[in-house]
């Protein structure tokens, strides 16, 4: 992704944000941070979750009032008391959950705030008004149409055509990427690449190195409250940036010997099942893992992969065919049957399935393990060994936690998954289901979970990696199957295949007999 | 490592909240009383009076703290499961008649077994009477507010038709409007001499106690709290749902059941077919305890204060209905409370701050529909 040089070097600077302290009680989130975004620029802000990036930003906009440092918007001191102000001054903002109304149409929404002082409001002016905008700037948006029933992509574009009604000439958008599948995200850039070739300036909130890469002309990397260093972007690397944003080296690609897969040890035979709304979900799909490598499913989010661990971890039942463990048929069993055959799952979703959030550290740890010796004897829960075998696996999977009494809620993201992981693994399992188990965690804590997962296989445990970073599944898999239509349609061996293959297989094309699968 | 301090740190930032609510609920109280031209010292010294000073004054307060604790803990065991039992009063009533009716029946037992029968009954019967709503939400999807409101209407229907229709076959006393008089032997001795508390306290107490190690030591009570905080988790944690709430529910009623049976069996000596309004209040007991077993003993206590209190109050010129205002107040109290310690800004100053090792993750992506929106807060 090519993006236009960075205009002119001595362009003015649009924001200028000089020693920012911003303090909460306990927490420095902001300590003393320098950031100055050129007009004509798009620059990304760089670093881990919990770093501060949110805080400057939410500083800028007049949300929160620094308690020290100074800011200027176009070389003019400001003191916004209020985001308000903030917009007044050209500032927009996209912020990482919408700030949109469902039961509102595109045009209401935008106008929002800007609805001016006449006590009649005059939509079919403010549609034709917003439809203007929204195509003078390339975002194809009905005005009339009803947020909630938008995709999130559009959802998305209704916030920056928000921004842009309001005449913002700065304009800052927190992760974007974060709810968008890929074909959304190449849309944002060409969005974005055209607001700043009309003179805009962007301030691009990220912690995922590829989009520094893909979209900004400079970056600002800041690390624990601090800013550690600003770059052009097409000066430097992703390791370099790596560095800068976790403090260490970080291996970015990970290391993996070659596979010694052993005997089958999950199949999957012919199964068919059906979906929540009642729709065929997986179709006639055959798998099978063996001990010792990684198998990671790839294809488009929607094309039977949820169905397909819900049916592999006893969470859906299979219409017809067979779930095996080994030589078990499993295919009737529940989750917690499967688990003691030898079966663990890294959830999707952290929050919602893989840990009760209002729960302590060590009651997570119990979490499917509420039949088995040594956590619970008699339906008598044994606290203090859980507590012990929760701080154990803490300090071997480094959860940064103060104690195993805190609330799994307080945990950032990297040590709710450390800590799933580390339950998962406990129970030394012969399989591993890792569904998308690194989507929203920062570099260091991806690193950890790749390492993991490839321990795991070294340690002769099968490993079903469904994910949808092709550069993750890739960077993993011994053996990658596609996924179309609830059906695994081709097989390619690692190393052994082009990402066109790839890609043209995601969308139900295998053009080479040998990566064919028949059903 | 540092988990002593932290949990009892948790445990006295849970129970602030409520405190203060309370002292803010008496506060606002005060200023009513004065505003209907009475001084709000007196009215207080008053009530306190008649709710504490002396044995009897106290045994009174126990009394109506009893079923006020047991049904708290009753609303607040399927609470902990996602549901919000509004059915109380009625497995409270149902379960109570059904131990009046043993109590009644002349068996020629001794006490030691009589007794633990008519309790039985009423567990049995409230239990079955939880058990209704339960089973019809997870098999049918019917929502437990509804089915359980119905399910009140029908208790009060159905007891008044069996004491006014049946006195051939069940020991009923149509006159009185109730069961008969308990035999001697199923009467709940009286715990302090000189005062009316029944020994139905005493099982208030335990029962909380039995519940608290249930909920806090107990893969139950984990697959309970586990239900009602995340279905989704839930599931994953092999916890079938359905299963779940149905013996949360039926947990529920019995306990509201025994409720009933102190009334029967204790203090009355039968049970009345009048509704007792105990299983609404209850409720308020169990929100303003934050739904944890022992905290619900000292709620139950605040409660059952206030209704004991309440004639004391209108000998010193207040209205007693002034009471009824207080427990709306403190209701009030705990719910504004509740819902300031959502708002960031003022969630520091109510709830234990974020710790330091990362941004506090507030997350409502449980995705299951079945899953009750409320949130309980509690503490083990």
């Amino acid at each position: 992704m090519s993006s236009v040089p960075a205009p002119a070097t001595q362009s003015a600077m649009a924001i200028q944000m000089h020693g920012i302290v911003k303090r909460f009680p306990g927490v420095i989130a902001n300590d003393g941070i320098d950031l100055d975004v050129r007009r004509g620029e798009i620059h990304a802000l760089l670093g881990e979750n919990g770093a501060g990036k949110s805080t400057l930003m939410n500083v800028l906009f007049g949300i929160y009032a620094p308690d020290e440092g100074e800011i200027l918007v176009n070389e003019q001191p400001v003191h916004f008391s209020g985001a308000r102000q903030a917009v007044e001054a050209g500032l927009g903002m996209v912020h990482q959950h919408f700030m949109l109304i469902p039961r509102f149409t595109v045009a209401e929404n935008v106008i929002l705030g800007s609805e001016g002082k006449n006590i009649v409001l005059d939509r079919t002016a403010a549609s034709a008004h917003v439809g203007e905008i929204a195509k003078a700037f390339g975002l194809d948006v009905e005005p009339d149409a009803m947020i909630g029933d938008l995709p999130i992509g559009l959802q998305q574009r209704v916030e920056i055509l928000r921004a842009l009604y309001q005449k913002c000439s700065v304009l800052i958008l927190d992760e974007p990427t974060a709810l968008l599948t890929p074909q959304e995200v190449d849309e944002l850039y060409k969005i974005l690449h055209r607001f700043r070739d009309d003179g805009g300036t962007i301030i691009f909130i990220t912690h995922k190195l590829r989009e520094v890469a893909a979209i900004s002309d400079r970056v600002t990397v800041i690390r624990r409250g601090k800013t550690v260093g600003t770059r052009v972007t097409s000066e430097t690397t992703s390791a370099d940036l790596a560095e800068l944003m976790v403090g260490r080296e970080v291996l970015l690609r990970v290391d993996r010997p070659e596979a010694t897969p052993g005997e089958p040890i999950l199949s999957l035979r012919d199964v068919t099942c059906v979906g929540a709304h009642g729709q065929t979900s997986l179709d006639v799909a055959s798998l099978q893992v063996r001990r010792g490598e990684i198998v990671g499913v790839c294809g488009v989010e929607g094309n039977g992969q949820s169905e397909l661990v819900e049916v592999l971890s006893g969470l859906r039942p299979a219409l017809t065919g067979t779930c095996h463990l080994g030589d078990t048929d499993v295919t009737n069993l529940g989750p917690n049957d499967r688990r003691s055959r030898g079966l663990s799952y890294i959830p999707e979703d952290r929050h919602g399935r893989g840990l009760v959030l209002d729960f302590p550290l060590w009651e997570n740890t119990l979490l499917g393990n509420t039949e088995r010796q040594p956590f619970v004897k008699r339906f008598i829960i044994n606290g203090r060994r859980v507590r012990e075998i929760t701080r154990n696996l803490m300090q071997r999977f480094d959860v940064r936690a103060p104690g195993a009494d805190v609330h799994a809620r307080n945990l950032s993201g990297g040590n709710q998954q450390k800590l799933i992981i580390a339950r998962e693994l406990f129970r030394n399992p012969d399989v591993l289901l890792a569904i998308q188990p690194t989507r929203g965690l920062d570099v260091g804590a991806i690193e950890f979970v790749h390492r993991q997962l490839v321990e795991a296989r070294d340690s002769g445990k099968g490993v079903l990696l469904i994910s949808f970073d092709l550069d993750e599944l890739t960077d993993l898999s011994d053996r990658i199957v596609v996924m179309f239509q609830g059906r695994i349609i081709a097989e390619f061996m690692s190393g052994a295949f082009t990402r066109t293959e790839l890609g043209l297989a995601m969308g139900g094309r295998v053009a080479d007999e040998q990566h064919a699968i028949a059903s | 490592m540092s988990s002593t301090p932290s949990r009892a740190r948790n445990c006295l930032v849970t129970g602030l909240g409520p405190i203060a609510a309370v002292v803010a609920a008496l506060f606002v109280g005060g200023l009513l009383i004065a505003i209907t031209g009475s001084d709000p010292w007196e009215a207080y010294r008053a009530l306190f009076d008649r709710a504490f000073n002396g044995r009897r004054a106290i045994g009174e307060t126990g009394i109506y703290a009893a079923p006020l604790i047991l049904g708290g803990l009753a609303f607040s065991v399927a609470f902990r499961a996602g549901m919000f039992n509004v059915g109380v009063e009625g497995q409270l009533m149902i379960g109570g008649f059904a131990a009046g009716l043993v109590a009644a029946l002349d068996l020629g037992l001794p006490a030691f077994v009589h007794i633990p029968l008519g309790l039985l009954a009423a567990l049995v019967a409230g239990g079955i009477y939880g058990f209704i709503p339960g089973f019809l939400r997870a098999t049918r999807g019917a929502h437990e507010v509804i089915t359980t409101i119905m399910l009140n209407y029908l208790c009060f229907r159905l007891l008044n038709y069996l004491i006014q229709k049946s006195s051939g076959w069940l020991p009923v006393a149509t006159q009185s409007n109730g069961t008969e008089r308990a035999q001697p032997e199923a009467r709940l001795p009286i715990v302090f001499d000189g005062t009316r508390l029944h020994f139905g306290f005493v099982i208030a107490i335990i029962a909380a106690i039995v519940l608290w190690y249930v909920f806090a030591r107990t893969t139950l009570g984990y697959k309970i709290r586990t239900v009602g905080l995340s279905s989704g988790a839930a599931a994953y944690g092999g916890i079938s749902w359905k299963k779940t709430i149905i013996i949360a529910m039926l947990l529920s009623g019995a306990v509201a059941g025994l409720a009933g049976a102190g009334e029967a069996m204790g203090l009355h000596g039968r049970m009345y077919g009048t509704p007792t309004g105990y299983g609404f209040t209850a409720i308020a007991v169990g929100l303003v305890g934050r739904n944890h077993p022992i905290a619900i003993i000292f709620s139950g206590l605040l409660f059952g204060a206030l209704s004991a209190g309440a004639p004391g109050m209108q000998s010193a010129g207040v209205s007693k209905e002034i009471v009824s205002v207080l427990q709306g107040l403190i209701i009030l109290a705990v719910a504004a409370f509740e819902v300031a310690g959502r708002i960031p800004g003022i969630r520091k100053f109510v709830a234990p701050p974020p710790s330091a090792v990362g941004p506090d993750r507030s997350s409502d992506d449980d995705s299951d529909p079945d899953t009750n929106t409320t949130r309980p807060s509690v503490a083990i």
